[in-house]
């Protein structure tokens, strides 16, 4: 199996999920999907073609979400990232969770920081933040301003 | 029958990771856990969009004290994977010769802690007297004993002079034999095998589904190293061995981190001896819009960095991913099942930062009874102690 392989695969068995592929090196791909495919071909790369899930990267692009599943192919040294856009106004995907473990912290931790929904992950508790963090702030968004000072104080925290 | 219990005790900030796990416990066996981390939570990717590329290579090299090395690398790579760049050929060897020396000293730290988790106090001292040693070669290479800011996204930034090749290359020589004695000491021990072997396995589908780096999944007999999978530095162009073991056991995480001490050596070695000459920095001006991924081998496995840049001087986003953040999670499958004494020993065999163990508290569903960390360690002791007396050992 070989990198073009792969490609050529993922493009014929996922023509109506997959809306582009970004080339970028010869060690990294693109791909960016749509967000109710993501188990499917998450699930396919992992299981099948035998790829270690590295990490998620949630990002605010300002105008929308991104998530990244990043994917590495060790035999053949190819690193595929999944991208998935999420409109602002329905923050939401489907968990990995159930497929691998691995994504189980990741998805805790995107929910918190970023605010994104995952359906049906088995426990979606706070992973980094404190307590007495409130609701509805979510950090790593570029609109979050530090968070009220005087909300701090009350507190004692 | 899950449980959060909140820590009793002062709270040390200058810890790094104190994470807090409550097993949950039925006599001397743990039947669940529940793993809470964020004690510490600095928000660092949050800090790296308001600093310069420049800054945030220096701000990611505190996120930890003992692999300090290990993020900043990740970082530059990641960096550079955006602009496609290629640094120049000594700047590959030189960092080379500073992650492997970094893991050295880290897994040296590891072994000799890992030895005090189990009562061998000798073992603790003898590691961490090498541990010095390759301490005194990084000072000679970096001018720093850790957290050797040799790292800039292009290059790096201090030179290695050619006089200071021939000591340090007798330095390494020496710690070899000494490394040898230890390693031989180790591993022939009747009492570490029992102490050890068997205890706290991750089987191979755990480590997969897990999806566990470095040498937890190298000691699963999952053969994955990224150094070897996708060669950065100069790993492709010298001969190492990826060591991999097969149990998953706690006695197979040690054997691996021993034998990596060996082969981390024997690659800085390789690696002074064939130092190209040239320049040392590609000199970047600007960063380009667009998106990069960095990922290199660190002491505890893979780090990961993913960076966007959009056209300005500071990083859209960052995102990092320590090793430990893939492996803490493997704690779930090893521990259930195994006694209170042995879970010491188990979470260190995964080689988190160690204050970990001291932030673990155990509550004892029948006696009501709180342990904490030091009663951990005299219980993990302890039992050490009844073995020695099962093979006849003398103090």
């Amino acid at each position: 199996m070989t990198r073009e392989d792969v490609l050529k695969d993922l493009k014929t068995r996922f023509t109506d999920d997959i809306i582009d592929i970004f080339d970028k090196s010869a060690k990294r791909v693109y791909i960016e999907i749509k967000p109710q495919s993501i188990t499917k071909v998450a699930k396919y790369i992992f299981k099948d073609l035998g790829a270690r899930f590295n990490i998620a990267s949630g990002v605010d692009a300002r105008h929308h979400m991104e998530i990244l599943y990043h994917f590495t192919i060790e035999d053949i040294n190819l690193l595929i990232s999944l991208r998935v856009k999420l409109q602002k106004s329905k923050l939401e995907v489907d968990s990995l969770a159930h497929i691998f473990e691995g994504a189980n912290w990741i998805e805790r931790e995107i929910h918190e920081l970023l605010g994104i929904n995952f359906k049906g992950h088995p426990d979606l508790r706070r992973l980094l933040l404190s307590d007495e963090w409130p609701e509805g702030v979510y950090p790593l968004r570029k609109d979050y301003k530090e968070w009220d000072k005087k909300a701090i104080r009350d507190r004692g925290v | 029958m899950a449980k959060t219990i909140v820590p009793i005790g002062p709270y040390h900030p200058l810890q790094e990771e104190p994470e807090f796990f409550s097993l949950t416990v039925e006599g001397e066996k743990v039947v669940d856990i529940d793993v809470r981390v964020g004690y510490n939570h600095r928000g660092i990717e949050k800090l790296s969009e308001m600093k310069t590329f420049d800054q945030s290579t220096f701000v990611i090299e505190r996120i930890c004290g003992i692999c300090s090395t290990s993020h900043p690398f990740a970082y530059t790579r990641a960096v550079e994977d955006i602009m496609d760049l290629e640094v120049p050929e000594r700047a590959k060897f030189i960092r080379t010769i500073i992650a492997e020396g970094e893991r050295a000293h880290s897994h040296l730290l590891w072994f000799g802690l890992a030895g005090h988790f189990l009562g061998y106090n000798t073992v603790f001292m003898w590691a961490w007297k090498i541990r010095e040693e390759i301490l005194d070669v990084m000072e000679i290479l970096s001018g720093n004993r850790n957290n050797y800011a040799m790292f800039k996204p292009g290059g790096i930034r201090r030179d290695i002079k050619s006089e200071d090749i021939p000591p340090v290359i007798k330095k390494l020589d020496s710690i070899v034999p000494t490394l040898q004695m230890l390693k031989k000491a180790v591993m022939d021990d009747p009492v570490l095998h029992a102490r050890t072997k068997g205890i706290g396995i991750l089987s191979k589908e755990d480590s997969i589904s897990y999806c566990a780096v470095g040498p937890t999944s190298r000691a699963s007999g999952v053969a994955r190293d990224v150094r070897k999978d996708s060669p950065y530095g100069a790993y492709d162009k010298i001969e190492w061995d990826m060591v991999v073991t097969q149990n998953g056991d706690v006695f197979d995480k040690v054997v691996v981190r021993i034998l990596e001490i060996l082969e981390s050596i024997k690659i800085m070695k390789a690696c002074l001896l064939k130092l190209p000459s040239g320049e040392i920095d590609a000199n970047i001006k600007d960063i380009p819009p667009g998106e990069g991924i960095g990922h290199i081998e660190a002491p505890r496995g893979e780090v990961f960095h993913y960076v966007r840049s959009d056209g300005t001087n500071r990083p859209a986003r960052h995102k990092v991913r320590a090793p430990t953040f893939m492996n803490l999670p493997t704690y779930k499958a090893t521990v259930i099942g195994e006694t209170i004494s042995d879970a010491t020993i188990i979470l260190a065999a995964i080689d988190p930062c160690y204050c970990c163990t001291e932030r673990m508290a155990v509550r004892n569903v029948k006696e009501e009874k709180l342990y904490n960390g030091e009663d951990l360690i005299r219980l993990s002791q302890e039992k050490t102690e009844r073995l020695r007396e099962k093979y006849n050992y003398e103090r």
